[in-house]
């Protein structure tokens, strides 16, 4: 996601104490970044169909086109 | 030449009755038109007009016999299966053993966009209203391409050109291009072979059902050019390219990207632009390698010996377009087309990178990182049955069902168009092509109108005996341009058609 993937701008006058706290923003980026998935699969979750074997077992169709 | 030509796309739905496996699925396919029909569509229901119809013209100049013709190939026999015209100019049927909805004529890729994604819309509702009738199992409809037991069903794309363009042109310049678009177009698919018996993943839906390089055939012995020769135009100036090699997209950008570099590449071989020697060493083989590698890192070899990723066979494709463009038009190339080259450049520079970086705007990397995420959290094999579920499911066209969707309600998929008007263009025509005078007249005059087409629209007139027939074979003219005012001032169907006859269709 480009979105995610997004860095912070750095410029040449930052100072290391900068640094170190732009490595703790990536990490909190990371953590809302997996919670964020995690909130994603539980919702899907909740979408799926029931018993997913039987279900793609009797999606039968015929040619087309 | 830019990427604007008169095109469109046909898209097949998979379609299930929920709880019934072995449900007959032309007649739930009949269920889904008719309700559509009967909820959406005023008063008398126009039909086809099949006379112009010829799909066993071949685009290499002979006509197949129709007795030495599959069945499936006679599609314009009006077999009574449901068949109806809407008012944005689009075609809503049953197409075998599936419900199909076919673009009104656009000239743009977003406009592409825009009324395939209405064809969405249209195919949700239809379902819907299926529903309603009391005792009747609901309906389920998939945008995908396979079943994953053997069986595929198309996605096409049309494209018009000039008919000066030698066919040979064509097809030499255009099966590298196809052969490696799915990168960028590729819908996705869990399973691999026809019949998806190997537990893997790979980039397009279609890429296993095709078998020979260049044929008329669309359902067995697939080709990767078609030749189907049915221009619905003037068939001295045009033909018209009948694409069967594609996913349908439920991605916007992926559509978007598929019809906008594929109509860019066409302007090429129309200008004789293309002299880089591209051609494949194998070109079906090269095909499912491609799609059977979704790291995008294994190569293909061309004819010259030279091996190649898909990704640099279109960066190939993408140099010569960009080149194209400004030589021609310099600063003064439209803004779609400068977006359709940025787009794709961007596109193809990360999936270099890396795929996962596109999974905002292609299927085939959304869907693989969704199951890469289940597989992550559920320590999943690629056999178990979850995962198939997510690569059908994903296809799903209810909103609250399919992942697709889910996805695009969190904000994880780029979008391109507003809901708003992809639900004007469920009902509105797109205003420069002749599809805005077959959907107007449709739209106003309901009862007048026997019959339409593609390239006719057939009016039953009081106190005339006979039907009046009204060619429409130029796809630029019926604009509203040219008929919007006329159309707006006539207050029945007899004075629009007098007034045509009087001054020519405009």
């Amino acid at each position: 996601m480009a979105q995610e993937h997004k860095q912070p701008k750095r410029s040449a006058e930052e100072t290391s104490a900068e640094e170190v706290e732009e490595s703790t923003d990536l990490a909190e980026r990371k953590e809302q970044l997996d919670e964020d998935i995690d909130a994603l699969l539980d919702e899907i979750d909740d979408v799926l169909e029931t018993n997913a074997e039987d279900f793609v077992k009797s999606f039968i169709q015929k040619g087309g086109e | 030449m830019s990427v604007r030509r008169v095109m469109g796309t046909e898209v097949e739905y998979g379609i299930s009755v929920q709880g019934q496996p072995h449900a007959n699925p032309m007649t739930a396919s009949s269920q889904v038109v008719n309700a559509y029909a009967a909820s959406a569509l005023r008063a008398r229901r126009a039909r086809w007009d099949f006379e112009e119809e010829a799909p066993l013209r071949d685009a290499r100049g002979f006509d197949l016999s129709r007795d030495a013709a599959d069945p499936s190939l006679l599609t314009d026999e009006d077999l009574g299966l449901a068949n109806v015209i809407l008012t944005n100019g689009a075609r809503l049927y049953v197409d075998h053993a599936h419900p199909e909805y076919s673009t009104p004529e656009v000239t743009t890729p977003l406009d592409v966009v825009r009324w395939d994604r209405a064809g969405e819309q249209v195919m949700l509702q239809a379902a819907r209203q299926a529903a309603q009738v009391p005792g009747s199992a609901s309906i389920l409809l998939y945008k995908n391409n396979t079943d994953n037991k053997g069986v595929s069903y198309g996605a096409h794309e049309n494209y018009l050109m000039r008919r000066s363009t030698p066919f040979a042109d064509i097809v030499k310049h255009l099966i590298p291009f196809f052969v490696s678009r799915q990168v960028v177009c590729g819908a996705g698919r869990l399973g691999v072979g026809q019949d998806g018996s190997e537990h893997a993943y790979q980039i397009s839906q279609r890429a296993d059902f095709f078998e020979v390089e260049v044929g008329l055939e669309t359902t067995l012995k697939r080709p990767i050019i078609n030749t189907r020769d049915e221009p619905h135009a003037d068939p001295e100036k045009y033909r018209r390219l009948h694409v069967i090699i594609g996913d349908a997209n439920l991605s916007e950008v992926s559509t978007y990207l598929k019809v906008g570099t594929t109509s860019l590449v066409l302007a090429m071989i129309e200008a004789g632009y293309i002299t880089r020697e591209l051609a494949l060493a194998t070109p079906v083989a090269s095909l499912r390698a491609i799609s059977h590698d979704p790291t995008c890192r294994s190569t293909v070899r061309l004819a010259s010996g030279r091996a190649v990723t898909g990704v640099q066979l279109q960066l190939e494709y993408l140099e010569l377009a960009t080149k194209f463009v400004q030589e021609r038009y310099g600063d003064d190339a439209d803004p779609q087309t400068v977006d359709v080259l940025a787009r794709w450049e961007s596109v193809l520079t990360r999936l270099e990178r890396d795929p996962l970086e596109c999974a905002r705007e292609l299927d085939w990397v959304a869907k693989l990182r969704l199951l890469e995420h289940y597989r992550d959290r559920d320590s999943l094999g690629w056999e178990d049955p979850k995962l198939h579920l997510i690569d059908l499911q994903y296809a799903d066209i209810r909103p609250e069902r399919g992942l697709y969707h889910r996805l695009v309600e969190r904000g994880r998929m780029e979008r391109l168009v507003s809901p708003e008007e992809v639900a004007r263009a469920v009902h509105e025509p797109p205003h420069d092509t002749r599809a805005y005078f077959r959907g107007r007249v449709l739209e106003k005059f309901p009862d007048g109108v026997a019959a339409a087409s593609w390239d006719s629209v057939i009016f039953d007139l009081p106190g005339r005996e006979a039907l009046q027939r009204v060619p429409t074979m130029d796809p630029l003219r019926g604009t509203r341009k040219r008929v919007g005012e006329l159309i707006d001032r006539c207050d029945t169907a007899e004075q629009l058609f007098r007034a045509l006859t009087q001054q020519s269709t405009g």
